[in-house]
């Protein structure tokens, strides 16, 4: 079992309900998100494009917060899901430091906190709050050995990439494009 | 270390990544500590409601923790509206309820009006106030003065109050400074109006045509579901729009149109579709009158012609016209929804319901469907008293085509210079923060300082509240019952909300204050059930249903009854027009004196220094109703206003620089506002999100952010045909010093 999230760039409006849901879902302290909304947009005007995609962990493969922590805290969970164990977690801030998509932050209770793909959902058969609530229906989210989930079909039939490929963090992230 | 929770990303491409979500604030009380991510449960305890962040009214369930405290709300997969998936603003609808700066008991007002100086009163004591004045306005000036002003579930009990009052003289908002010109158009032409949720049948088209309209920042829930299927299904964009919106950026042919000029584009597209021949022939002749007119009409108006006029290059509107014929009849040229721009918006809709018409979309798959509600029975009542005068005494032979009040058309009644004929001496405002929604805010705060009495109800401590004589808080709609949901759709349905959870402080529903204000004005006869558990299952039993039903399912939705969503291809139709066809050339618009067919004509263009003042939404926020809501301003806190780079490097200007925007008319912004320099907007106009630059320090969240479009809004565009208030004619200019106010 590989979770893996895949998000439609060109279906994406950028109204930043993932961000809300996963407030109110993992109860995320206001000011504070495990997702949020990044907007690009390249050209002079009137020749102009634009990117919109919502950012979240990317569940890497091979994780540098993972690696760097020294308590264990953060760990690889079912499916591939990057994890924090609060109890564990000193909030020492390497994992912060670590992370290419500056994908964590410091929860004022003084553990350090992050998308978990809502497992807790997912395992009760149900999509993470993001991808549940997502009113363009842009993100995909499931299994990568099940050839047939729809994350599977949404790569097969479309062009994708992942943020800074460059870190060798392999990403479980994908955005269509 | 680095802290992505900033507002401004700085990214490797393009000029950089806006970061939307996410903020900076205070933590709050939602936590529960060191839970495990791997330990969670799901709590399934849940309550049907639907949302009243903004009119679009979502069904969903509202869930709360095993603690019995409200969690969140998800779609409910059953609703037409919303397909089991909210918008962020009805997903942060929970902050209505947890917003620290509600009003919390009723209040009186102890200074003079706008001051926001209030003693706290017992429900008792406001409620015999506002019976009182009312008795003796009706004594004195008869009880059509007193008007009520509503844009929310409640208006239905005050309006049904008011009614037996006397009066009826209600009105919403959403139709003279929103959407009427459209409805008011698309009955002259189809004998239908566009209605809400908008009858378009975005699922199943094949050319979506938005002029602009923002639909995606714009986040009215069902057709942002319904353009993102489109998008999957290869649905082909067309988007005219000054800006380069979300919506402009998913589509195949983007118009960056010069603002005020759209309805040379709308007579070009026309003339193209006719002189190429490109129109639905059978569908013309079959069903429309006054084409040979239309032909005529248009003549002259080219692409060449409207090149000069819109900038954009004929070859671009002859492509987009031959995209739309391509998909014709499965194609909408849709007709936006905040549509009083330039005070000829009804003619300019109207170019819009004919274009329509010519591509044959009316009542076809993939173009506009017919739509279906359920009829809720009313409980008895006595009739009410016929009013002496309404509103539109106040302007006799104006507006003649007006099919609702005007909510604006009251406020100037109020002001006695006006007429002498209809003067309000009473408002009950409800739901409404007019001091934002009015375009010329000293002529909204005029008005109400003519009145004997000022009524707010509402939820939050708005700037409108500042103006009452009495503020009556009211509960949210999480903490309520309210009336059925039963708006139009592919097939009739009805939805129910009902409390979650006991109203915090001292609030109470709007049907009960009714109630208790009718008790007092010797009206109970009128509302004669017990509470609205009564009244809904007396409701719901007649609808094949039972309150408790309803409180299981939330929604319910019945077979279609009457008619197919679409016409049958030859079919014999009717249309409530007087020639009961589609009128090509409006018949109805010839006698009342106004032109039977669109003219183009110009409109007043920036001044040397300044720029067009346009204003919209982001899909975070509904107005100012939610700029105070502790998730919702976690996403967005304040507005920017855009400036296109070119405009910003000749001031000078860089990003995030604070300036106040100043009108043509010397009005300086309250507030100031930072710059977001983008490529996004044109040079000759500069954009802001509305509901922002409120001016009430009850607000702790919201107070001064951003700049308000309503304090700009000076000159004011009257539409001649049905009293629709354009508000695209301002411009504005750069001042880097707030306004001097003279000390005395």
């Amino acid at each position: 079992m590989r979770y893996a999230m895949a998000i439609d760039t060109k279906k994406c409006v950028g109204c930043s309900d993932c961000v809300v849901a996963c407030q109110t879902e993992n109860f995320v302290p206001i000011g504070y998100c495990r997702d949020w909304v990044v907007e690009i947009v390249d050209g002079t005007y009137p020749q102009l494009e634009m990117e919109i995609r919502s950012e979240r962990c990317c569940h890497c493969e091979n994780a540098p917060c993972v690696r760097c922590c020294p308590t264990g805290a953060s760990h690889i969970s079912d499916g591939g899901t990057v994890l924090v164990k609060p109890n564990k977690c000193i909030g020492c801030g390497a994992c912060i430091a670590s992370c290419p998509y500056d994908a964590r932050y410091p929860h004022p209770d003084g553990h350090v906190d992050k998308c978990t793909f809502c497992l807790h959902r997912v395992k009760q058969g149900l999509d993470p709050a993001c991808v549940a609530a997502c009113p363009t229906k842009c993100m995909y989210f499931g299994d990568l050995d099940n050839p047939r989930s729809d994350i599977s079909m949404a790569l097969k039939k479309r062009k994708w990439k992942t943020l800074i490929p460059e870190a060798g963090t392999n990403p479980q992230l994908y955005y269509l494009i | 270390m680095t802290n992505r929770r900033q507002f401004i990303k700085i990214t490797t491409s393009g000029i950089g990544g806006l970061l939307l979500g996410g903020g900076m604030a205070a933590a709050n009380r939602f936590f529960v500590p060191g839970t495990d991510p791997e330990e969670l449960s799901i709590d399934l305890t849940r309550t049907p409601t639907y949302c009243e962040v903004c009119f679009w009214k979502c069904a969903g369930w509202v869930y709360k923790t095993s603690e019995g405290k409200i969690w969140k709300i998800i779609g409910n997969d059953d609703d037409q509206h919303s397909n089991g998936r909210f918008c962020p603003r009805g997903t942060g609808g929970v902050g209505m309820y947890f917003d620290e700066d509600r009003l919390k008991t009723p209040l009186i007002r102890t200074e003079e009006r706008g001051s926001q100086s209030f003693r706290e009163a017992s429900w008792e004591e406001a409620f015999n106030y506002i019976a009182e004045k009312m008795k003796s306005i009706a004594t004195e000036h008869g009880p059509e003065c007193i008007a009520l002003l509503t844009h929310g579930s409640g208006g239905e009990y005050f309006g049904h109050l008011l009614k037996a009052f006397g009066s009826g003289s209600i009105a919403a908002p959403s139709y003279s400074q929103c959407r009427g010109p459209r409805e008011v158009a698309f009955f002259s032409t189809f004998g239908e109006g566009v209605m809400s949720p908008e009858r378009t049948d975005i699922r199943d088209t094949k050319c979506l045509v938005l002029i602009g309209s923002h639909i995606g920042e714009n986040m009215h829930n069902g057709q942002v579901q319904e353009m993102s299927d489109a998008i999957d299904k290869g649905t082909s964009i067309i988007t005219v729009d000054p800006r380069f919106s979300v919506a402009a950026g998913k589509s195949k042919y983007w118009l960056p149109i010069k603002p005020a000029t759209d309805l040379a584009l709308l007579l070009a597209w026309m003339h193209v579709l006719i002189y190429e021949e490109r129109y639905d022939k059978n569908y013309v002749e079959e069903y429309t009158f006054g084409f040979e007119q239309l032909k005529e009409h248009v003549r002259n108006k080219t692409p060449e012609w409207a090149y000069g006029i819109t900038t954009i290059e004929p070859d671009l509107i002859r492509k987009s016209a031959r995209e739309m014929a391509n998909a014709a009849p499965a194609v909408i040229v849709h007709p936006g929804r905040h549509v009083t721009w330039y005070g000829d918006d009804t003619q300019r809709e109207r170019a819009i319901a004919m274009l329509n018409a010519l591509l044959g979309s009316w009542g076809r798959r993939g173009g506009y469907y017919n739509p279906e509600s359920v009829t809720i029975p009313q409980w008895p009542h006595p009739g009410y008293p016929a009013p002496r005068r309404t509103w539109k005494d106040a302007f006799p032979d104006k507006y003649t085509l007006a099919s609702s009040s005007l909510a604006s058309g009251i406020c100037d009644a109020t002001i006695p210079a006006v007429s002498e004929a209809c003067n309000f001496k009473g408002w009950i405002v409800n739901g409404t923060n007019l001091i934002h929604t009015f375009p010329d805010q000293k002529n909204t705060i005029n008005a109400i300082q003519n009145l004997d009495l000022m009524v707010v109800v509402d939820t939050m401590p708005m700037d409108i509240t500042g103006w009452a004589d009495v503020v009556l808080p009211e509960c949210t709609y999480l903490e309520r019952y309210d009336s059925l949901r039963h708006s139009p759709h592919r097939k009739p349905a009805i939805a129910l909300r009902m409390p979650a959870t006991e109203p915090l402080y001292n609030t109470k529903p709007a049907w009960w204050m009714a109630q208790e204000l009718a008790k007092r004005l010797g009206l109970e006869a009128y509302f004669t059930w017990k509470d609205m558990e009564e009244l809904l299952d007396w409701q719901l039993k007649q609808l094949d249903s039972s309150l408790d039903e309803m409180q299981r399912i939330g929604v319910k939705t019945y077979e279609r009854s009457w008619e197919d969503l679409y016409m049958t291809e030859g079919e014999e139709l009717e249309f409530l027009t007087n020639t009961g066809k589609i009128e090509l050339y409006s018949t109805e618009f010839q006698e009342a004196g106004f032109d039977p067919m669109p003219v183009f004509t110009a409109h007043e263009e920036p001044p040397e220094g300044f720029y067009r003042l346009i204003y919209g939404r982001a899909p975070m926020h509904t107005f100012s109703r939610t700029s105070n809501n502790p998730n919702l301003t976690d996403l967005m806190d304040e507005n920017k206003v855009w400036v296109n780079p070119k405009v910003a490097k000749l001031w000078g200007l860089e990003q995030d620089q604070v300036v106040y925007l100043e009108n043509q008319d010397g009005v300086r912004s309250k507030f100031p506002v930072k710059v977001r320099v983008t490529e996004r907007i044109r040079w000759d106009s500069v954009y802001i999100v509305h509901g922002f630059g409120n001016d009430n320090k009850k607000l702790s969240r919201s107070h001064g952010r951003g700049a308000s479009d309503a304090d700009l809004i000076t000159r004011v565009h009257i539409d001649p045909i049905m009293g629709g208030t354009g508000m695209r004619g301002n411009f504005v200019t750069f001042k880097f010093e707030p306004e001097q106010t003279l000390v005395s």
